[in-house]
């Protein structure tokens, strides 16, 4: 059985220029243990599906569809019994370190509280366990520094401790929304590696997000590839990076420099991504596909499987 | 090296910043912090110099006093192997300036918002050349517009109106409009999206080509560092950790910190990704308020022995134009 059943998510936001569709019908399914990778460029709808997930749309946000976890619905349950899920079952990495750390309060509260509250732990056994927790994240001198301010680390401690405080309750899903890019590449490998060692301790599942294909090339079994709130493609990571489908996914590929060979000039995706507010009529991705057909202009592609476990969504001749 | 052809030449630069510890009385002497710690290069005409190195090591900082935005606090840095940046007068530092231009991260906050795109790129060549005729102004500027693949019918429009890769064009627009022989580029495509990112690093070895000016490319990716550079130039806290030919560098790095750094790079390609070896690193940067002695990357380098700690490294090459800061390199 899948552990997370995503179908037909949508996110909209009423907003003073009009409705913004983040998110538009997006499916996926995730199973237990497994790291599925979301990629996709700014304001793409990445990180609101997330949100979605967790129950953290902002207020002038309406989510429809349905998110199934473990067989029964989570979508837009009432706030007690999410969080009864979130934390416990759920947790969550943020992008910015430090802007998702309370300043005012030391490492070891802000630990603490979560054991206390979902676990019901006294505070000494609660310390315990967290000194534990920042231990198996490999934060040197554990049980001194966790009364530290959290602007007493740098950014990859403070990571850390992020990672420490989402795995506090032993959650079946990790949800890392972009939990490198803030961070140096020697950093950036230092937490990629940690996360893979817990994951397999744990047997926890991850949803990665990130903008850096080659971070998802290291550490996924399946990828996403969002475009203006919308699947492009959807498969095995091997296949699709060997082998992509969609002219999107072909664009962003080819437009990245590679460390490991010197290439030529940089095939580029021209134009700029969409406007979330005035969204093409048809494919979101028409206006600057090479190979885009008349039907594209208006009538929007559906993800459909061509072939054995992978999806896309597009209408141009299928050319591998 | 007073060659004819070197437009900078660089030795020995080192820029300090005071910092007062905390509840210092008026009269303790502050801390030394040694943002840039001795460094020597140099640069020819019509190259790429990529500098790359971790948040913290000295890039931007490097970057601001080879222009002298920032005052340096010892050190030479040779103009075309005539004029000291460092000790110019300020007619002489004008006429530098003119023929060393700068882009920055922020597309968006290197613009000021009250400003037509027009005033922006114009502002430069009315500095410099306050008697150029409006009209004249006005062409070259749709000229450079163009040249930069902005529509000229944009040129009153102003910079919130345009997207991100647009401002950076817009930013290189207004670098080039004085036809400078230097570009330094402070990390002009981390704020850009992959797709948009690949358009201007295209435009910019482009323009490059056309008009034959040197860059200095500071940038944390590797990658693009590697696509855009000749040479490249690797610091860690304030010092160089190595200098060299762009692929020499990649392929053979000698440096522990470089072999590090190229290590972890992650590669978009799942199987190249998950075969290849990382180095990691133990831990973080030191301060740059108390480096260690000796050797600075010494806390974290893998090959440590006890010269390290004595005796700092310098610079040196056996024969080649790959310099290496270590005592023992591969």
């Amino acid at each position: 059985m899948n552990l997370l059943e995503v179908k037909d998510l949508g996110v909209q936001f009423d907003t003073l220029d009009g409705t913004v569709n983040a998110v538009n019908g997006i499916s996926f399914n995730l199973k237990a243990g497994e790291t599925l990778g979301i990629v996709g460029e700014s304001g793409s709808g990445k990180s609101q599906t997330v949100f979605a997930l967790m129950g953290l749309i902002a207020r002038n946000g309406t989510t429809t569809g349905s998110i199934k976890y473990n067989g029964k619905e989570i979508l837009n349950l009432p706030e007690k019994q999410l969080n009864k899920i979130r934390a416990e079952q759920i947790s969550m990495i943020f992008q910015d370190p430090m802007t998702s750390l309370n300043p005012y309060t030391r490492v070891s509260d802000q630990l603490t509280e979560v054991l206390i509250h979902h676990k019901g732990l006294s505070k000494k056994q609660a310390l315990i366990e967290s000194v534990q927790m920042l231990d198996a994240v490999k934060i040197p001198q554990a049980k001194s520094r966790i009364h530290l301010y959290p602007h007493e680390f740098s950014g990859g401690m403070r990571q850390r401790v992020m990672i420490a405080m989402a795995l506090l309750c032993k959650p079946q899903l990790l949800i890392a929304d972009e939990p490198t890019t803030a961070l140096d590449v020697t950093v950036q490998a230092q937490i990629m590696k940690l996360l893979s060692e817990l994951q397999q301790e744990l047997g926890t599942a991850i949803i990665l997000i990130t903008h850096d294909l080659g971070v998802i090339a290291g550490s996924c079994e399946e990828m996403l590839v969002m475009y203006g709130g919308r699947v492009m493609e959807y498969g095995n990571i091997k296949q699709v990076f060997s082998q992509p489908a969609h002219p999107y996914t072909k664009g962003l590929l080819h437009a990245i420099p590679r460390i490991d060979h010197q290439g030529d000039q940089l095939t580029t995706i021209p134009g700029s991504p969409p406007n979330m507010l005035r969204l093409p009529e048809g494919c979101p991705f028409e206006p600057r596909c090479g190979v885009a057909l008349d039907t594209c202009k208006n009538v929007i592609p559906t993800l459909q499987e061509f072939t054995d476990n992978r999806y896309r969504a597009c209408h141009s001749a299928l050319e591998l | 090296m007073n060659n004819t052809n070197e437009l900078l030449s660089v030795s020995d630069l080192k820029v300090q910043f005071d910092i007062y510890p905390k509840g210092a009385m008026p009269w303790t002497s502050p801390d030394k912090l040694k943002a840039v710690d001795g460094i020597s290069f140099s640069l020819k005409e019509g190259e790429t110099l990529g500098i790359v190195g971790e948040s913290g090591c000295g890039k931007s900082t490097l970057a601001r006093a080879l222009i002298k935005l920032i005052p340096a606090h010892e050190g030479k840095v040779l103009w075309m192997g005539q004029h000291d940046i460092l000790e110019a007068s300020k007619t002489e530092l004008l006429d530098i300036r003119r023929q060393a231009q700068m882009i920055y991260q922020d597309p968006l906050a290197s613009l000021n918002p009250r400003m037509t795109i027009g005033q922006i790129i114009a502002e430069p060549l009315i500095t410099h050349y306050p008697k150029t005729k409006k009209e004249d102004v006005k062409k070259q500027v749709q000229d450079m517009m163009l040249k930069v693949g902005l529509l000229p019918n944009q040129i009153n429009r102003y910079p919130h109106e345009f997207s991100g890769g647009q401002c950076q064009r817009i930013g290189i627009a207004r670098a080039l409009i004085l036809n400078p022989k230097l570009i330094i580029c402070d990390e002009p495509v981390s704020a850009l999206d992959v797709s948009v990112q690949a358009q201007v690093i295209n435009l910019l070895m482009e323009l490059q080509n056309e008009l034959g000016m040197s860059l200095i490319f500071i940038a944390h990716d590797l990658s693009v560092v590697r696509h855009i550079s000749t040479r490249i130039m690797v610091l860690y806290l304030g010092n160089v950790a190595e200098v060299s030919p762009a692929n020499d560098l990649y392929e053979n790095p000698k440096h522990p910190y470089t072999q590090a750094l190229i290590s972890a790079v992650p590669i978009p390609d799942p199987v190249a990704e998950k075969n290849k070896d990382i180095i990691l690193l133990e831990g973080d940067l030191p301060s740059p308020l108390s480096p260690p002695s000796g050797c600075v990357f010494r806390t974290r380098c893998p090959k440590t022995q006890q010269l390290c700690a004595t005796t700092k490294p310098a610079l040196e090459s056996n024969d080649s134009d790959h310099f290496v800061a270590c005592h023992f390199a591969d």
